[in-house]
């Protein structure tokens, strides 16, 4: 005879239960599987295929792509890919870090509002998501024109020629970049920091802590859970992404989106370019795995 | 642990307004080296503001806190060797038990020995050494408690603050603990300063209370002279139960609606309230010489370690020993002896 449990005023048995949570979870499952899964390992099947002459795949086992991506060719080792993807890394990296640093202030003062204006204060916040991000690098060059006074400011100041504007360059691609990641690392940490227990920064204070101790003793560990995610929604996208750097940095410019889309798009390269995707998978996981690993090391210290 | 360093807390002035509120209204009080003192009142009467300006939490409007020959009015709770054991006790929870304990020593960059003598024996002092490697969320209230004492003692502080530091104890540990603290600060000769609205913990713990009312001290002195010798009613109401007798004065004593009294000490009103504690009431076998009242009693009600009586006329409230019954009905002669018997300042 099966075991029967009492689940919630229900008699039932664990295999019942398990049966219906499975079939709870079985049109996301499905979902996942069909769109997410298969694609992913079609993707990964094609990096080891290669390009035909009139960009056709031919399936045909080869690591060229991946040999390729490690910069070696027919002409010798050039360090080009493993540029962008550097760059890549670098610029989701640092796109991360300003919306952190800006994110604790902004969140601490969104927390301190009184109540009624505090959610004038949030939608503020999320209005960009409001507008496509094209316009909005569109509205960028705007801004960013010779006639206007950021690019007039750097002119005086002799950072750029007179009459150009501030783009494409690497600054228009930050700016750019934090103003639309801003947001995701905000909100998250808002939420942290509304409920904040104020009386362990005060037993901080009391206990003879400096402010920058405050900070990494009271503060910080609290509002990790909201960082935590704030971080992971910035960084993974901020590796992919493409619009921004193409609109704000130019040819010149090129992230490791930039040129998967170009593998996909003009090029017609599509093995090459699911290899490039690996790489930035691969990137990405090391990536968020250091990130944890250095959370552990941060918890135990 | 050193013994106390021997430095009087001064509290001169200290106002303080939040907005429109008007929390603290010029307080004066002198805090003596060594003695554990206690601020008691109903919630709202800014008990726990004081103790937070002396802390440092926040600033006073006016006034000035000057701690043995130092003005630290406008110092940060950071720079001051005071510490405070929080309400909720505000233990870091990402942290283990030593490592709270160790914090307030590792802020001020102490050498490693040294934290490690004065964490061992902040832990070995509150019997907490078996659990020093495990997390606050692991603890009990009790324990939590001594953690965060230990935490704030292990800095030999000029004065130790405890803001209501029993409220998150059940009643049954409350008692062993208010002993247990008591004890511990006979030991250490720090000045204790605790802020709580629980009279029995002030009467047990303090070697002097300052009641509060309405952001002012209403009285201060040791616990015999505020439970003895209320200075007025909201003081003999606040401290436990007291019958209360509208009273005018007269030659030689007091007349109320109960008779005339004789007091040890005349009132220097000319009309106004006098009080009687309910234990100090006295059941007498026939009519007393004096202060005597024949009374009915009205209700008896079984407390354990007595009864108490609600008698007429004047609606008393008399306390007497469990062994001796009385039923409703029964007239006894009460005697409100002289020496008993507290005229109230307005």
């Amino acid at each position: 005879m099966k075991k029967l449990i009492i689940w919630h005023g229900e008699l039932t048995t664990r295999g019942s239960l398990q049966r219906r949570g499975y079939s709870f979870l079985s049109s996301g499952m499905l979902w996942l599987l069909f769109f997410l899964v298969l694609p992913s390992l079609v993707l990964v099947a094609l990096s080891f295929a290669s390009r035909g002459s009139y960009g056709e795949v031919i399936w045909k086992f080869t690591l060229e792509n991946y040999t390729r991506l490690m910069g070696f060719s027919v002409f010798g080792w050039t360090p080009d890919y493993l540029f962008i993807l550097a760059r890549s890394v670098e610029v989701a990296f640092l796109t991360t870090l300003i919306s952190v640093i800006f994110s604790y202030p902004l969140s601490f003062f969104i927390a301190s509002r009184p109540k009624n204006t505090r959610y004038l204060w949030l939608t503020l916040v999320i209005v960009p998501f409001w507008t496509n991000i094209v316009i909005r690098a569109y509205a960028w060059f705007l801004l960013l024109a010779p006639e206007f006074p950021l690019a007039k400011l750097a002119t005086a100041v002799g950072l750029i020629p007179p009459e150009t504007p501030l783009y494409p360059s690497a600054f228009a691609v930050y700016l750019g970049m934090v103003s639309m990641f801003l947001p995701f690392v905000t909100l998250p940490l808002y939420s942290s920091v509304e409920r904040l227990d104020w009386s362990l920064v005060e037993a901080a204070q009391d206990l003879y802590s400096s402010r920058t101790r405050v900070f990494f003793k009271a503060i910080l560990p609290q509002t990790m859970p909201g960082l935590s995610v704030g971080i992971v929604l910035t960084f993974v996208p901020a590796m992919g992404t493409f619009v921004i750097p193409d609109l704000l940095g130019g040819a010149k410019y090129m992230l490791v989106g930039n040129l998967i889309q170009q593998q996909f798009g003009a090029s017609r390269d599509w093995s090459f370019g699911a290899a490039v995707c690996m790489g930035l998978m691969v990137l990405t996981m090391i990536s968020l795995q250091l990130y944890r690993r250095r959370g552990e090391e941060i918890d135990l210290l | 642990m050193k013994s106390n360093k021997g430095k009087d807390l001064i509290i001169q002035d200290v106002d303080k307004s939040f907005g429109s509120v008007h929390v603290l209204k010029t307080v004066n009080q002198v805090v003596k080296a060594g003695e554990f003192f206690t601020l008691l009142g109903p919630s709202g009467c800014g008990k726990t503001t004081l103790l937070r300006i002396i802390a440092g939490l926040e600033i006073p409007t006016s006034g000035a806190i000057i701690l043995g020959d130092e003005n630290i009015t406008s110092l940060p709770a950071n720079k001051r060797h005071v510490n405070m054991v929080f309400q909720s006790y505000a233990l870091f929870p990402h942290l283990n038990i030593y490592e709270n304990i160790a914090f307030g020593l590792r802020s001020r960059k102490m050498n490693a020995a040294e934290i490690e003598r004065r964490v061992s024996y902040g832990l070995e002092m509150l019997a907490l050494e078996p659990m020093k490697k495990r997390m606050p969320d692991q603890l009990s209230g009790g324990q939590k408690q001594r953690v965060a004492l230990a935490r704030a003692l292990v800095n030999e502080p000029d004065i130790l603050l405890l803001d209501e530091p029993m409220s998150a104890l059940d009643a049954k540990l409350r008692a062993s603990v208010q002993e247990e603290l008591r004890r511990l600060q006979r030991k250490l000769g720090t000045t204790f300063i605790m802020v709580t609205h629980d009279q029995d913990e002030a009467l047990v713990c303090s070697d002097r209370i300052a009641v509060m009312s309405e952001g002012n001290i209403v009285q201060c002195g040791t616990s015999e002279e505020v439970y003895d010798y209320p200075c007025n009613r909201f003081v003999a109401e606040f401290l436990g139960a007291a019958n209360m007798i509208q009273a005018k004065r007269v030659d030689g004593g007091v007349q109320t609606d109960l008779g005339f009294f004789t007091l040890s000490k005349i009132p220097t009103w000319s009309e106004g309230l006098i009080t009687i504690r309910p234990e100090w009431i006295r059941i007498c076998e026939s009519q007393p010489a004096s202060n005597g009242l024949l009374v009915t009693v009205e209700d008896s009600v079984y407390r354990g370690t007595n009864f108490d009586l609600l008698v007429t006329p004047g609606n008393l409230r008399v306390r007497t020993s469990s062994y001796k019954h009385f039923k409703p009905g029964d007239q006894i002669w009460l005697e409100l002896t002289a020496t008993d018997l507290v005229a109230l300042g307005e």
